[in-house]
């Protein structure tokens, strides 16, 4: 049946312009004009994190999380600025960071914390003896000649071996033998390997984290694991950070053993040193034994360093593992030659469907052209805007989404015109033809596009990296795709309709009825008085 | 300057009408659904060859699936020896995992080294190797190591897609449709990645994430093109019980016939832009995701735009004319034929184009090929 009330073109018309400009208003306001670009085509650094627990479940989304802050918070202390720490999945974290080459910073997210409290034995100020670089020399570590640091630039610490099997272990406590405390004289710290698996029930030799200091540790008696949370803050009535302390029913109990043991010792065998990844965070002095599984650390910390010393506890604390399962790098070269890339085959792509369409559909051609390019603006308006409101980076993937899409809504466009067309070889005029076409095309339109919004949402939720960037633009720009549609597209033709060029069906129009072979009867309304809407209202038969 | 409908055509003697106005009047109708086991057959030839394929020759994956690690510099110029070179120095390294290495050359000067799984040092190392044979400095060179793990989480993750996607879709397609139809769009469905993914397999195209996710976006694309065929079909099978000039077949075949202009149109602007950047991201910049996706969809698009005209309507036909009712017609369409020629036209030679007796005055289906036309206003008024 006919459409009855006239249709009104300028007012989705309207409405799109306000969107627009409400949109780009916005982002006048915010200040940015581009969207955040990805790693392929800024360059940068990514790390991927695959968790694994040790009873080889699914990691829970809360030591995800937490696992997220201490990586997070471990980046940013390294220095790096603008890094991003996000989750992916359900078991993997991501950091990217837009400088390449930092290898350092790569080794440090991708290292297992291993967390130990171990008691101290002995301590002694200073580095230690600097390597000599003898090639031949016996695999003895450490010279006792020469603590004169020569600044040896070249030779690596490596070039001698360093055995900690020739330094004596056991596991004994309480002060160093004698034997010990030579050897701990001779150690030096850049004999200390970071992240090597270290025998928690042999003591061990190492250094703090500044290079400052070494120790003669005992075996470790609490490990990471028992400690069940760490927090830092203020207590009541004081000024000073301290670090609040929280084992789990069994570590209570190991670290009531522990502290007992120590706090009836002189110092320095009354600390016990938190290991992190093989090195000294802090040794706290015991004053008496800590029952209960509470303890609080204090001393000179700020909230900087409470916090951290928090989330190291934290992190030892965490029954994950994490493997690196992917570290790619991007040059800055490669991101710039990948964006030329994706915009010239945008270009070409863009150019090759307005050309066709020009061919095909002649007069028609131009409406696609300024729905491509109107759809064009709002899709990258929203691309700004998501950048800005939920941090969504463009990757190359999501360029080519893009480009795929123009297809895609040109696909709609396809789907109207032939309907028009159809509705013209019935014998319409061309003015209603536009509207039933409408009405036909409509529906198609929605289906379609409804199956590519599913199709969209289903990649999205189960692609993995960058690739989802694909499906996010199909899906904004399915979406871009209805709306331009609907609010353009639509009126715009209607619009077009009532002017001679195409409602009277110009060759060049693409609406000729000759062309479409329409058997030549209504006249164009613009030539005489609007044909007989009462004919058209009945003439209709089932369609 | 009459309004009345003229009796006659009045088409311009000398143009003949063009082959899109043929279609959709019924007067060009090409044999599709009629033909149905013909394109079965093809079908049937393409899924074994690429079931055969991918059983002998499997699938190239890269390293995002094996792990390892990829390395790739551009080269200031690149000569015949550098392959060897930047061979001989990786080799050098000693590194275990770099024993082997397949270094290409790939785009125009750019230099890529496939190993087997390294560490992040051992990276860093044949990056610094890299970068000194090439003589670039070692922040120009593009690494990527990946762990074993990561492709058989991609793997996982991919087949619950295609797995709840196919289930979504069947829903979806019984609500908006029927079951029947529903199956028959997913047999085209399911045949378009077979095939897509056999093709992969006899030349040898790398096998990436990229890759996947075009695998999954051509089952999107072809539900797409078997939607716009099937919402013609369905217009024109509606009520059709209830007359007897034609049967459901022929009714089906008219849809494929009216929306083939469309389909083909809706695929040659899909394909403009996938071309693109097929052509951009193949022949550019040699390899990378743009080539993956592209080539996996350019690839698909053009299958899932044969299966859509030749295999879910034809499928969709048979699978409904089994129903009672749907019998019952063609026995009364047969029946007011004569009864002696086949309801569906089986061993038709091409469509020709009709005499005049397709003018717009004449009655319905009287078209050489016995298909149904459409009916003008003038007809509709008057029948």
């Amino acid at each position: 049946m006919a459409k009855t009330p006239t249709p009104r073109p300028w007012r989705p018309l309207g409405f799109l312009a306000l969107v627009l400009a409400a949109l780009y208003g916005g982002l006048a306001l915010l200040g940015t004009w581009s969207p955040r670009l990805g790693l392929d085509l800024e360059g940068g650094t990514s790390v991927t994190l695959t968790a694994s627990t040790t009873d080889g479940e699914a990691p829970s989304a809360e030591s995800m999380s937490q696992a997220l802050d201490i990586i997070r918070s471990r980046v940013n202390g390294s220095g790096v600025s603008e890094a991003e720490v996000s989750t992916q999945g359900s078991s993997s974290i991501v950091v990217s960071m837009p400088d390449v080459g930092e290898d350092d910073l790569v080794e440090m997210v991708g290292q297992t914390a291993e967390l130990r409290f171990r008691p101290v034995r002995a301590v002694l100020d200073g580095a230690g003896p600097v390597e000599q670089p003898d090639p031949s020399a016996s695999p003895s570590a450490p010279p006792t000649a020469t603590p004169t640091a020569t600044p040896t630039p070249t030779p690596t610490p490596s070039a001698s071996a360093t055995p900690p099997a020739d330094l004596p272990l056991s596991d004994a406590t309480g002060p160093a033998t004698p034997e010990e405390q030579a050897a701990l004289a001779g150690f030096s710290c850049d004999d200390v390997e970071t992240g090597a698996a270290d025998d928690p029930k042999l003591s061990l030799y190492t250094c703090d984290q500044d290079n400052t200091t070494r120790f003669l540790l005992g075996p470790a008696d609490v490990v990471g694991t028992d400690v069940e949370s760490a927090t830092a803050a203020i207590p009541q009535g004081d000024v000073s950070w301290v670090v609040n302390l929280q084992f789990t029913g069994e570590g209570s109990d190991k670290f009531y053993a522990s502290t007992q043991a120590l706090s009836t010792q002189a110092p320095p065998q009354n600390s016990f040193a938190i290991v992190l990844d093989g090195q000294v965070v802090t040794y706290p002095e015991v004053t008496s034994a800590i029952p209960g599984g509470q303890a609080t650390i204090s001393g000179s910390f700020d909230q900087e360093s409470a916090q951290r010393l928090a989330t190291v506890l934290n992190y030892g604390a965490l029954p994950l593992t994490f493997e690196t399962s992917d570290v790619s790098t991007v040059t800055p070269t490669l991101g710039a030659t990948q964006l030329e890339a994706g915009l010239i085959a945008g270009a070409i792509g863009l150019g090759l469907v307005l050309l066709y369409s020009l061919i095909y559909y002649r007069g028609l051609g131009f409406v696609v052209m300024a729905s491509l390019i109107v759809a064009g603006g709002l899709t990258y308006g929203l691309l700004v805007l998501l950048g800005e409101a939920i941090g969504f980076t463009l990757t190359i993937a999501g360029i080519a989404g893009i480009i795929v899409s123009i297809g895609i809504t040109a696909d709609s466009f396809v789907v109207f015109f032939e309907r028009i067309r159809d509705e013209i070889r019935e014998g319409r005029s061309v003015r209603m033809a536009v509207e039933t076409g409408w009405d036909r095309a409509r529906r198609t339109i929605l289906t379609s596009d409804a199956v590519s919004l599913l199709a969209a949402f289903f990649l999205y939720v189960f692609s993995v990296a960058n690739v989802r960037g694909f499906a996010f633009a199909l899906g904004l720009t399915t979406l871009v795709d209805l709306v331009i549609v609907f609010l353009f597209t639509k009126p715009f033709v209607t619009v077009l309709a009532r002017s001679r060029f195409f409602g009277a069906g110009h060759p060049w129009s693409g609406l000729d009825p000759e062309r479409l072979g329409a058997p030549r009867r209504v006249g164009f309304a613009g030539r005489r008085r609007p044909a007989q809407p009462a004919k058209e209202a009945t003439a209709e038969g089932k369609n | 300057m009459s309004d009345a409908p003229e009796a006659a055509p009045t088409q311009a003697p000398t143009r003949r009408r063009s082959l899109s106005n043929r279609l959709y009047t019924g007067e060009t109708s090409l044999g599709i659904v009629s033909r149905a086991r013909r394109w079965y057959a093809i079908s049937a030839v393409l899924l074994v060859v690429a079931v055969g394929a991918l059983i002998f020759r499997g699938l190239e994956f890269g390293i995002e699936f094996t792990g390892g690690a990829e390395i790739s510099a551009a080269a200031p110029s690149t000569d015949d020896s550098t392959v060897d070179d930047v061979t001989d120095a990786v080799v050098a390294t000693g590194i275990d995992g770099a024993a082997d290495p397949r270094v290409t050359i790939i785009g125009d000067d750019t230099v890529r080294v496939q190993a087997g799984s390294l560490s992040t040092e051992e990276t860093n190392a044949l990056r610094d190797v890299l970068a000194d044979e090439l003589g670039v400095d070692s922040t120009e060179v593009t690494t990527q190591v990946i762990g074993p793990s990561w492709g058989a989480e991609i793997t996982r993750q991919a087949s619950l897609g295609l797995g709840l996607f196919v289930v979504a879709v069947a829903i979806f397609l019984s609500i908006a449709y029927e079951w029947k139809l529903a199956v028959a769009a997913l047999v085209s469905l399911l045949h378009d990645v077979v095939i897509t993914v056999g093709i992969y397999a006899l030349v040898g195209f790398d096998v990436t994430p990229a890759t996947v996710i075009g695998f999954l976006t051509i089952l999107g694309y072809s539900l797409y093109d078997t939607v716009v065929i099937f919402d013609k079909l369905r217009e024109n099978t509606k009520g059709i019980t209830a007359q007897n000039r034609h049967t459901y077949a022929e009714a089906a075949n008219l849809a494929v016939n009216q929306s083939l202009m469309r389909s083909m149109n809706t695929s040659i602007i899909a394909l403009l832009p996938i071309g693109a950047i097929l052509f951009v991201g193949a022949g550019l910049l040699g390899a990378g995701t743009l080539k993956d996706l592209s080539l996996a969809l350019f690839i698909g698009v053009a299958v899932g735009t044969y299966s859509s005209i030749f295999i879910a309507t034809p499928l969709a036909a048979d699978l409904k004319r089994r129903e009672p009712a749907l019998q019952a017609l063609e026995r009364r369409v047969a029946a007011r034929r004569g009864g002696t020629a086949p309801v569906v036209p089986v061993s038709a030679a091409t469509a020709t184009p009709a005499v005049s007796s397709a003018a717009r005055g004449a009655v319905v289906e009287s078209g050489s090929r016995r298909q149904p036309q459409k009916r003008t206003r003038a007809q509709r008024r008057s029948s």
